[in-house]
């Protein structure tokens, strides 16, 4: 015994002993203090979407006690702030799915070929510097691609197709390119990971059977990772549903239901901030009819996010 | 050692000059002004982004007689611009329509009082694409395109129209906030507040996006102040507009004489303890003093004679009120 003391003093490894009792001989105070915090820095962010949910609870309840909610789902006039108002919600979903749908559109194919390039074509070193800036492009302030889409996209898109945008500068495919140009990076980026978490062996059973480069790569791994890729299409077009600064600039602000890419719409962002920032007493109905917008984001944007994680951890089941 | 001496005697020297020659410059500025260029401080303007411009270009000029007075200019529109106001937020609010009953009560509860001084008139112009044939509509042209639930699409749905051209309408509309909004849509459509949603592009407080779209939309029609067309008149064209008696243009005369239509004063609200502070005070005086001169220069239409006497009488009332000047 006493020699075995000795050696833990002397700090050298040794053994651990089955029946020494995993607890300190001290109570480590400290310990508790930082566990403490961590836990505290944990809860903070549930709390903080708990009170979320509850600010967007009570103004939305008083909204649908004057407005009905047939009428808030309804392709009604969307007309908060007139002098006889309006609440046809539904024109503000569609016009959201519209600039989402241009988004995605351009999105999707750049984003997935660029991760089956980063993947599995890339040298090592190449990857290493092209997947840093592909990264920096999702960093970009989205007022600077907002500016963007109306001073560049716009005018372009309108001298390839002269006559056909409605109301010019401002039209959705312009911002849903703004928008395709945001999440791009995520769709790249996230597919990237999922397509390298592919283990090596799926590959050389592949090469071994005699599939050439591009068979491996759309055939045998671009499968194998589908729910990961699908599940960053999803979080991308969650970010295009939430985002508001590129298409309160550049898609125009004409709440009609319409899929037309060279009409201008009002999406439910954009029609937030543009009730919020203008002279509206609280507590009226006008007032409300953010929150109510708000609520009915909320829930559309945590329904794809759920889809979203259901993906990835289907994804994580195949090869644990 | 005595190097260095040299160069902060010369640099002093330099300052020296510097300072005698804006001094100079200063006084020969002063000469028939009586303001001094010793004011400092700031001032809080906001509201009508019609009557902005006006604001921006009378704070320029005061600015370069007092350069350590701030001047800050925002446009909230009329409505934004009066709810800063009357939370005690702003010294003078800009504004393109009179103060509304509403907006009264909230001062007098938060206890501001104001004055209401016109500065300008303006004529509120209605604007086409220069490639439409269209040169005058009537008030109930205008009212069938504008009015809540308008489903016209095309310049040819609207009635009576010569002479008649085929084009989608492309409507760019201010926001809501917007004085201009309040007026068109009281005096158009009849009742303020109360204008067509269905394929209008609200374009907020941002006029030259009006002049975006119009230029660029080939059936583009929309409206903002005189002092928009007169800077672009290059891009888009004023209709006239027939309210009865014939088409009449927008024009300096026809906003003064009040037979066009759409023309309206514009105004300043100051409040009353604003004008306690002799740099606010100052300013405003100097707001009068110029305004005529300035207003020609940015587009907008000058007042008359009469309107100028009725605004300093209104200035010197609330002044010699002290603090309690009667409201509105």
């Amino acid at each position: 015994m006493e020699a075995r003391d000795a050696k833990a003093a002397t700090g050298a490894p040794r053994r651990m002993d089955p029946a020494r009792p995993l607890v300190a001989a001290r109570p480590r105070y400290g310990e508790k203090v930082i566990q403490g915090l961590l836990a505290a820095c944990a809860v903070i962010s549930v709390i903080t979407t708990t009170v979320i949910v509850i600010s967007l609870l009570s103004p939305t309840l008083d909204f649908f006690g004057e407005a009905s909610l047939g009428k808030f789902f309804s392709l009604d006039e969307w007309a908060p702030t007139q002098a006889d108002p309006t609440f046809g919600a539904l024109r503000l979903v569609i016009g959201t799915m519209s600039a989402t749908l241009w988004a995605l559109l351009f999105a999707i194919p750049i984003g997935l070929l660029s991760a089956i390039y980063l993947s599995e074509y890339a040298p090592p070193r190449v990857r290493k510097t092209v997947k840093p800036i592909l990264e920096v492009l999702a960093g970009i302030p989205t007022v600077a691609l907002g500016l963007f889409a109306i001073t560049f996209i716009s005018p372009q898109i309108q001298d390839i197709f002269p006559d056909a945008v409605k109301s010019p500068p401002f039209f959705v495919l312009a911002a849903g390119l703004g928008i395709g140009l945001l999440i791009v990076p995520i769709i790249a980026s996230l597919s990237d990971d999922a397509m390298r978490a592919v283990p090596g062996s799926l590959r050389e059973g592949a090469y071994a059977l005699g599939a050439d480069k591009l068979k491996v790569s759309t055939k045998v791994v671009f499968p194998a990772a589908i729910s990961g890729i699908v599940a960053s299409i999803v979080l991308a077009a969650s970010r295009a549903v939430g985002e508001t600064m590129i298409v309160l600039l550049a898609a125009g602000a004409n709440p009609n239901a319409s899929f037309n890419p060279f009409e201008s719409v009002l999406t439910m962002t954009a029609s937030i901030a543009r009730v919020a920032t203008g002279d509206i007493g609280t507590n009226t109905i006008t007032y409300n009819t953010i929150f109510a917008v708000g609520a009915l984001l909320f829930v559309m944007t945590l329904a794809m996010n759920a889809v979203a994680i259901r993906l990835v951890r289907r994804f994580r089941e195949v090869y644990e | 050692m005595s190097s260095k001496w040299w160069l902060v005697l010369a640099a002093s020297g330099v300052l020296a000059i510097g300072v005698a020659a804006c001094g100079s410059s200063d006084d020969n500025g002063d000469g028939s002004d009586t303001s001094s260029g010793n004011l400092s401080g700031d001032i809080r303007v906001d509201g009508s982004s019609t009557v902005g411009p006006l604001t921006e270009a009378i704070a320029e000029e005061f600015n370069a007689e007092n350069p350590d007075v701030k001047v800050t200019v925002g446009t909230s529109g009329t409505g934004g611009g009066f709810e800063k106001f009357c939370a005690g937020e702003t010294d003078i609010s800009d504004a393109s329509r009179p103060i509304e009953e509403d907006e009264t009560k909230a001062c007098q509860a938060k206890g501001i009082a104001y004055q209401e001084i016109q500065v300008a008139n303006d004529a509120l112009t209605v604007v086409a694409n220069p490639d439409n044939p269209v040169e005058c509509v009537t008030t109930d042209q205008l009212k069938s395109v504008w009015e809540p639930k308008s489903t016209l699409k095309n310049w040819t749905d609207i009635q009576g129209l010569q002479p008649s051209f085929d084009a989608d309408l492309a409507l760019y509309s201010p926001g809501t906030d917007s004085g201009t909004f309040d007026f068109f849509t009281d005096k158009i459509n009849g009742e303020e507040g109360a204008q067509r949603t269905a394929d209008v592009n609200d374009i907020g407080e941002d006029d030259n996006a009006t002049v975006t779209g119009v230029s660029g939309a080939e059936g583009g029609m929309g409206y903002f102040g005189f002092s928009y067309y007169q800077e672009n008149q290059d891009k888009v064209k004023a209709l006239s507009i027939d309210s009865g008696d014939g088409c009449v243009a927008p024009s300096a005369e026809t906003a003064q004489d009040g037979s066009y239509y759409l023309s309206r004063p514009l105004f300043a609200y100051p409040s009353a303890k604003a004008l306690d502070n002799e740099t606010v005070d100052a300013f405003l005086q100097f707001y009068l003093d110029n305004i005529n001169a300035v207003a020609e220069q940015v587009g907008f239409i000058p007042m008359t004679d009469q309107q100028s006497q009725a605004s300093q009488q209104k200035l010197d009332a609330i002044k010699s009120g002290g603090g309690s000047a009667t409201t509105g």
